[in-house]
């Protein structure tokens, strides 16, 4: 459940269309230690392929993808 | 009425005039006084443009009763929504009723350390004579190419540079002897997916190299190599790379740009977000929307913000909202192109590469002049 997870740092790409979520959170993830959390809000349902190439390419863990209507939470825990 | 405009809205700077020509004065503010046909600059490094073709004044492409401020009298930097003025160089304040946004973007090489040192690209006029010196001069070796971020102007550009970079070198007998990496911020090699299903065969095809999920976070110009967020490292001989863009100091300045400069812009009646009220657009690429970079898109909606205003002035119901359409050429080398035809709702489709599609972006270049600007297409 997400609600366990403690995020360290949260990147908002509501309203944002590919590739930026992507890219944000590529550059987000840089600040962050290893096993540190970080949350992405996404609309763009592109995200839902995305994030986890994106996390599959990089060695990063994707802990979880949530779906609520309108809104995708991906937690993301950095290698 | 002050529009803040430049290139592309030109020609709806002059319908919108055709429209409610009686009842508006308008004036253009414009820090140059030069319009620019930057699609020109693809074709500069390979020799086939001369750069100093891609100009006119602005004077000349604007009807005569339009008025331009140029220099510190036409360079804005200050806009105030609230009290509907703008504050010029010069020390001066501008009243309007409406004001049309068309600031574009900036070149920001400082985001990435090392571009500015390391790194070539063809958007700008000097940078694409910099880079025709240097491929002039290139015997072989490793060539990478791409985009260092987005968003970026034009984002077919980088690709039609590798496809043109590919022919030219088979051309000169040096493919042989280069290699050619395209690097790109996702998963695929085109931010839309039925434009990267139709260009990931014809790269393979031409022996590119592609690396996805390549941000570029780092160029070493001592050592040649260009590193990613996601941590490879790729060295070059020659490093072409679309620059990180942003929006322009004036609208941070007066806090109409998220933090990178972009103008939240309605994505249907291209008012600024925030400022419905205020009789206040923004068209180009200095909105936020999620089309193209372009001055295709520019073009397009010019002509519904200069509907959108002659309707109020004229007292009659609005006609026209964008949708996001987009129409641009994709040249492929070997002088063939593909068309993609495209807005919010409907990708692009883009039919087989043909001598057609190429003959017709070379057209556009040329009568670019008599057909834009005027306001005839
Ligand atoms: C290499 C390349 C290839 C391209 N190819 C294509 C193509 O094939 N098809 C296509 O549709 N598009 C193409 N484009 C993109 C196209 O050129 C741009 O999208 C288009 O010029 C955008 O128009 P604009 O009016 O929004 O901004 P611009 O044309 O950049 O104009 C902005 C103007 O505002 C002025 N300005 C900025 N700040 C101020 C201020 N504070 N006060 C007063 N004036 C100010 C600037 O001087 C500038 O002249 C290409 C671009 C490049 C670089």
């Amino acid at each position: 459940m997400a609600a366990t997870y403690q995020i360290d740092k949260t990147v908002d790409a509501k309203g944002q269309t590919c590739p930026m979520p992507v890219v944000m959170l590529a550059k987000a993830i840089k600040d962050l230690k290893p096993g540190q959390v970080l949350a992405v809000y996404a609309t763009d349902p592109g995200a839902k392929k995305d994030i986890p190439a994106w996390a599959n390419k990089t060695g990063n863990t994707l802990l979880e993808t949530v779906e609520e209507p309108g809104l995708l939470t991906f937690y993301i825990k950095k290698a | 009425m002050a529009w803040e405009a430049r290139s592309s809205p030109t020609g709806c700077i002059n319908l919108l005039h055709g429209d409610a020509r009686n009842s508006t004065s308008i004036t253009v503010f414009d820090a140059k006084g030069i319009h620019t046909y930057q699609p020109g600059w693809l074709y500069v490094p390979f020799g086939e443009q001369d750069p100093h073709k891609l100009q006119r004044s602005e004077r000349r492409l604007l009807q005569r009763d339009i008025a331009l401020l140029s220099g510190d009298a036409g360079n804005v930097v200050r806009i105030d929504p609230a009290a509907k003025q703008l504050q010029t160089a010069d020390g001066q304040t501008h009243a309007y009723d409406y004001l049309v946004l068309a600031t574009g973007s900036r070149n920001a090489p400082e985001e990435v350390s090392g571009f500015a040192e390391g790194a070539d690209h063809f958007y700008s006029e000097k940078a694409s004579l910099a880079l025709e010196k240097k491929l002039a001069n290139f015997t072989g070796g490793r060539i990478v190419t791409g985009v260092a971020s987005v968003p970026y102007r034009c984002p077919p550009a980088p690709l039609e540079f590798t496809f043109m970079l590919e022919a030219s070198l088979r051309d000169r007998g040096l493919r042989g002897s280069t290699e050619i990496h395209y690097v790109f911020p996702i998963n695929r090699p085109f931010p839309i997916q039925s434009v990267s299903d139709f260009v990931a065969p014809l790269l393979e095809e031409r022996g590119v190299q592609v690396h996805t999920f390549f941000n570029t976070e780092t160029i070493d110009p001592e050592h040649k190599i260009v590193s990613s967020l996601e941590g490879e490292d790729l060295p070059y001989d020659l490093l072409v790379l679309a620059p990180p863009h942003k929006g322009q100091q004036v609208i941070i300045d007066s806090g109409l740009g998220d933090r990178d400069g972009w103008i939240p812009t309605d994505h249907n009646t291209l008012r600024v977000k925030g400022y419905e009220d205020a009789n206040l657009f923004a068209v180009g690429d200095a909105t936020d929307l999620p089309v193209s970079k372009s001055g295709s898109a520019a073009h397009y909606e010019g002509h519904v913000v200069a509907e959108t205003i002659a309707a109020e002035v004229q007292h009659r119901p609005i006609r026209e909202l964008y949708h996001g359409r987009v129409a641009c050429f994709l040249e492929t080398g070997h002088g063939q192109a593909t068309f993609l035809w495209f807005d919010y709702e409907h990708p692009p489709k883009p039919p087989k590469p043909r001598r057609l599609w190429h003959l017709e972006k070379a057209a556009l270049n040329t009568f670019y002049w008599q057909l834009i600007p005027p306001g005839r297409v």
